[in-house]
């Protein structure tokens, strides 16, 4: 991935948020969360700025977002796209819900659409599973789907 | 008059805080709003016909209720008495509508404990919880009971954590008590990460005072003045009560300092995951609220010797602190009088899968599981065949039709080869495979191994690979004996409770359901239908017209053949994706 240079005020903005946790290494993860709901993900450079702001090594912080589900590396696409794959939406159809995204899209699991619109992504049950399947689109919730309710919902953000 | 409204992650996403605001506006359109009141509730259970309407306190309760429903409702009940009929539940064994969720089939059997006030009371409002007797718990505790005295209390009562592994509570809380140091820690597991279980989630959303005051009497009880809840960040609604909750109890002198002129300090704070199942174990959440990557470590030492920031730390999950309030308020020996010999008290499962009523149950230890799926849960949905159903989630197995009216406890389900984890109950019928199943528990075990120890780091991934070479029609009889083995390994090898448990949905599917194994392996067969490599799509030359549709649609231009003439699918370019069926108006294409 090419460098990216981060801007001043960005720079600032992370400074802020880890003096707002005292600087600490024991609040790593939820300076972590604050950063990348600022930004949305957390590219390396962002992750050299916490280490230092911190006081642990860079190693440390890649270590933990790498570990964690919820961190991410890469930039989500403007509707970030989750499909529920619990035990509950499993056995009611939710891996052929996720072909036919994968099919409409034409990206895979983990993957942003070229035009930056949407991201595609699976996650463990949402606890909606009166309503499985389970698709999350930001924060929407959209339940009972089936393969071929997805074009309309895509339609929906287009 | 009240109006509650299920205000659960379930019902939210069927739009109730739209029923609810239709609801305000409704009544303030016919002067009635200081006469009624419109309250948003945790979650009543009954998830599959939410959005659920409550009127008290006649009791109605309405099901599938819409945003225009609202002024419906408000018109015909509220103003004129009488019950809006087609929003009442429908019974469906005599087609009979039901207004009182008393004699509703599913809420027959239950018995609420630890969800006694979800769905009834307005989980942001302490004073609603207080008025159902909320905080006198602790007010009894502090002002009358020694903490040798409260946890004498809780161990009587035979309360067993309900995260999973059944520990007794009591006995954690004294062991606790008795390692001295100058600070000791409370802390709440509410990491539910186990797929298609969502118990702990609907007591914060509604009933968060439970927890609060569970964990101040759990401080008191073993010495220690601060309390943490390690939350998922997955769980926005939850969180934000929480907050809501820990700030009125501060306002109302329920923590902070000096609780109730006791003299005796506690305060709560939230810590968040973020997103790996492993720190469901207890020193793996240990360490992620330490801010370090959540790998747990052997044990001893234990938390309650040395656990966060090497401390005395007691770890207990959501749903065991929902029960501590109301066993101080009604006594151990109401506790212990219900349930069987060993596992007292009730369990809060999450009903899920291919059954009729999906939703949260609470019912009385020792209950069967006939009376569960059948009474409960309404039977398998679409009238079909009961094929297992899996507890305990990725560390628990299936249970099947043989083990139907075996009572359900900790040590039952342990001895038929599964185990109660947090309470998760998928239920399956004959459309799932249980190679399958087993291979999606283990897909969920190697992705959330954190890959600290090899057996299960490397274990998992193999076992997962001969499933997978099993499900694509490539395996052999001798595959069969690698799983147990390998398994056996796993389970006596691994570092912590997740690998230890692992291999379990493998070994409790190929116990049950061994012939079919044998029929992937010898007959290359699949008889759900799931595996794909094991399915053929054939077009009947007979019905098929050769209109294109299924050739133009292909993604891999497996299907062949001239215009109106009969097409054909090239079996080896074929990738099974069904776009062909979906396509074809003539049924000309089937699954063999």
């Amino acid at each position: 991935m090419a460098k990216i240079k981060l801007s001043e005020s960005k720079i600032n903005k992370i400074k802020e948020i880890c003096a707002s946790f005292g600087n600490k290494p024991g609040e790593a993860i939820n300076v972590l969360h604050k950063v990348q709901g600022e930004f949305g993900y957390l590219p390396a450079e962002v992750q050299e700025v916490i280490a230092k702001q911190i006081n642990v090594s860079v190693a440390q912080i890649y270590g933990i977002v790498t570990f964690y589900s919820f961190f991410t590396m890469t930039p989500k696409g403007d509707h970030p796209i989750s499909v529920c794959m619990g035990t509950a939406c499993y056995v009611r159809g939710a891996e052929k819900v996720l072909d036919e995204f994968k099919r409409e899209l034409k990206i895979g699991i983990g993957e942003t659409t070229p035009d930056g619109k949407f991201s595609l992504n699976c996650l463990r049950c949402v606890g909606a599973c009166g309503l499985a399947p389970v698709v999350l689109i930001g924060e929407k919730v959209y339940g009972r789907l089936t393969p071929d309710g997805v074009k309309d919902i895509i339609k929906e953000y287009n | 008059m009240h109006l509650l409204i299920c205000g659960g992650t379930g019902c939210s996403a069927s739009k109730s805080q739209e029923i609810a605001d239709n609801l305000k506006i409704t009544l303030k359109d016919k002067g009635l709003e200081n006469e009624v009141q419109v309250i948003l509730t945790g979650c009543f259970g009954f998830c599959e016909k939410g959005p659920i309407v409550k009127i008290m306190p006649d009791n109605t309760f309405y099901t599938e209720v819409k945003p225009e429903d609202a002024r419906e409702i408000i018109e015909e009940h509220v103003i004129k008495g009488r019950k809006v009929t087609r929003l009442l539940y429908s019974d469906p064994e005599n087609d009979q509508r039901v207004a009182d969720s008393k004699h509703m089939g599913f809420y027959k059997k239950q018995m609420r404990i630890a969800l006694r006030n979800c769905g009834f009371i307005d989980p942001q409002n302490i004073e609603e919880y207080i008025g159902e007797d909320g905080y006198a718990a602790l007010a009894k505790c502090l002002g009358e009971m020694t903490p040798e005295q409260v946890i004498n209390e809780i161990k009587l009562s035979g309360l067993r954590g309900r995260g999973g592994g059944g520990f007794p509570t009591g006995l954690k809380w004294e062991i606790a008590s008795k390692n001295h140091a100058d600070q000791k820690y409370v802390v709440c597991n509410a990491d539910e990460g186990d797929p298609g279980a969502f118990m702990d989630r609907s007591i914060l959303e509604g009933d968060p005072h439970s927890v609060l005051e569970a964990m101040t009497i759990n401080g008191y009880a073993i010495g220690a003045t601060k309390g943490l809840i390690y939350i998922r960040a997955e769980y926005p609604l939850a969180i934000q009560r929480l907050l809501t909750a820990i700030d009125q109890s501060r306002e109302y002198g329920l923590l902070g300092e000096d609780i109730l002129g006791s003299g005796f300090n506690f305060d709560i704070e939230l810590r968040y995951g973020a997103g790996a199942f492993v720190c469901g174990e207890e020193t793996a959440l240990i360490h992620s609220m330490e801010g370090k990557r959540g790998e747990p470590t052997f044990k001893p030492p234990f938390p309650a010797q040395s656990g966060y920031n090497n401390k005395p730390t007691n770890v207990n999950n959501v749903e065991t602190y929902a029960n501590v309030p109301i066993i101080i308020n009604k006594g151990a020996a109401w506790f212990s009088s219900i349930g069987t010999e060993k596992s007292k008290g009730t369990k809060v499962f999450a009903l899920a899968g291919q059954i009729n009523n999906v939703g949260l149950i609470e019912v009385p230890m020792g209950i069967t599981l006939r009376e569960v799926i059948y009474e409960i849960g309404g039977g398998i949905k679409g009238g079909k065949e009961f094929k297992a159903v899996q507890t305990g989630g990725p560390s628990g197995g299936c249970l099947t039709k043989k083990h139907l009216d075996t009572p359900i406890d900790y040590d039952n389900l342990i001895a038929a080869g599964s185990m109660m984890g947090s309470g998760g109950m998928v239920v399956m019928d004959e459309t799932s495979c249980m190679v399958a199943i087993a291979k999606f528990y283990l897909e969920f075990t190697v992705e959330e191994s954190c890959g600290k120890c090899s057996p299960c780091r490397i274990g998992n991934k193999r076992l997962y690979e001969i499933l997978e070479k099993i499900t694509k029609g490539n395996g052999t009889m001798e595959d069969l004996d690698n799983l147990r083995n390998l398994a056996g390994v796993i389970k006596d090898t691994a570092l912590c409770g997740l690998g230890q448990t692992s291999p379990n949905p493998v070994l409790s599917t190929i116990d049950n359901f061994y012939d079919e194994y044998v029929e992937h392996i010898k007959d290359k067969k699949c008889r759900a239908g799931v595996c794909k490599s094991l399915m053929r799509y054939i077009i009947d030359p007979e019905q098929c017209v050769g209109c294109t549709a299924c050739a133009r649609n292909c993604p891999v231009n497996a299907i062949k053949g001239e215009k109106k003439l009969p097409h054909l699918i090239n079996q080896e370019l074929c990738i099974k994706c069904g776009a062909c069926i979906e396509r074809c108006k003539f049924g000309a294409i089937s699954i063999q």
